[in-house]
């Protein structure tokens, strides 16, 4: 597996993740600066890093999501390759069109950061296969803005198509349908609010994010 | 150009503030929602121009239309 890391300024996660794909790949991660217009080629996944790109100005992911990279991102995307975006990352990839809805400011206004409950909902696509349904893991967020709303149509949709990935089982920040991550219409983009990158190190004390990257390097060999 | 969340989108920092100016004793208040404000110098004379670029900035970054309603207001120059 040939991953690389998209680095915004202000991306706070992107080394993280990078560990997490080079060590369930045994291949170096490559990082990809925001103002580059093309990708390394032969990539096998994008991580689209957490943090607080450009400073949350405007909206969270709001400027991220039209920097030059993105363009080629969202053709890599289009061509069916997998895109996993964390937090500020799923932020970028709503902003970019990638993934419907939106992020808002967490129902009660407080930065969340703390272990969450979830539950995943589909085993059905690279990220999550690694898991059962229905299985009940924890993983860290860390947020201001996760609440995540559409219209109660697309949230049906989302449902009704088995694009809701992962679903909290106490929710931290009032996302409509109490959704923590979700997919793209091929399956093939994810993105979620909790950092599985940083569950995957026994050292961290917690490995419930450990099958996610497994499962990525396991069908993108 | 005025930014501001749509009708029916829930706005919790609205409410908060609501809240607050209720503590401070403000009475007869009901909604309150929160937006922005953009301020732009144009290097044009033509208003008409000057909106129509507004908009597609508003379509392309500026608001999010999905949850956001924009608004434009063009001074005569």
């Amino acid at each position: 597996m040939k991953a690389a890391v998209i680095v915004f300024p202000g991306s706070n996660c992107d080394r993280d993740l990078a560990v997490a794909f080079a060590r369930a790949s045994g291949r170096q991660t490559r990082m990809v600066w925001h103002k580059d217009a093309t990708l390394p080629p032969g990539l096998d996944l994008i991580g689209v890093p957490g943090g607080f790109s450009f400073g949350d100005y405007l909206r969270c992911g709001a400027i991220a999501a039209r920097a030059p990279i993105m363009r080629a991102v969202g053709d890599f995307a289009a061509g069916g390759g997998p895109v996993l975006g964390i937090c500020n990352g799923f932020q970028v990839l709503i902003e970019a069109g990638l993934l419907p809805g939106a992020l808002m400011r967490n129902a009660q206004l407080t930065f969340v950061c703390r272990d969450v409950g979830l539950r995943v909902e589909t085993t059905d696509s690279p990220f999550t296969a690694g898991y059962q349904k229905g299985q009940r893991i924890r993983l860290p967020v860390a947020h201001h803005d996760g609440n995540y709303v559409a219209d109660a149509d697309q949230i049906a949709r989302l449902r009704g198509e088995g694009r809701v990935a992962f679903a909290y089982r106490d929710n931290p920040n009032g996302s409509a349908g109490d959704i923590a991550g979700i997919l793209s219409q091929n399956g093939r983009v994810l993105g979620m609010m909790p950092h599985p990158e940083r569950a995957y190190d026994p050292a961290l004390g917690n490995t419930d994010g450990a099958p996610l990257f497994e499962a990525l390097a396991g069908v993108t060999a | 150009m005025f930014v501001t969340l749509k009708p029916g989108v829930l706005d919790p920092q609205g409410a908060a503030v609501q809240h607050a100016l209720g503590t401070l004793g403000f009475t007869g208040i009901g909604a309150v929602r929160q937006g922005k404000v953009l301020e732009f110098d144009m290097d044009t004379a033509d208003a008409q121009a000057a909106e129509a670029d507004l908009a597609r900035m508003c379509e392309a970054l500026l608001a999010n239309t999905v949850i956001e309603d924009y608004r434009i207001e063009v001074p005569a120059p």
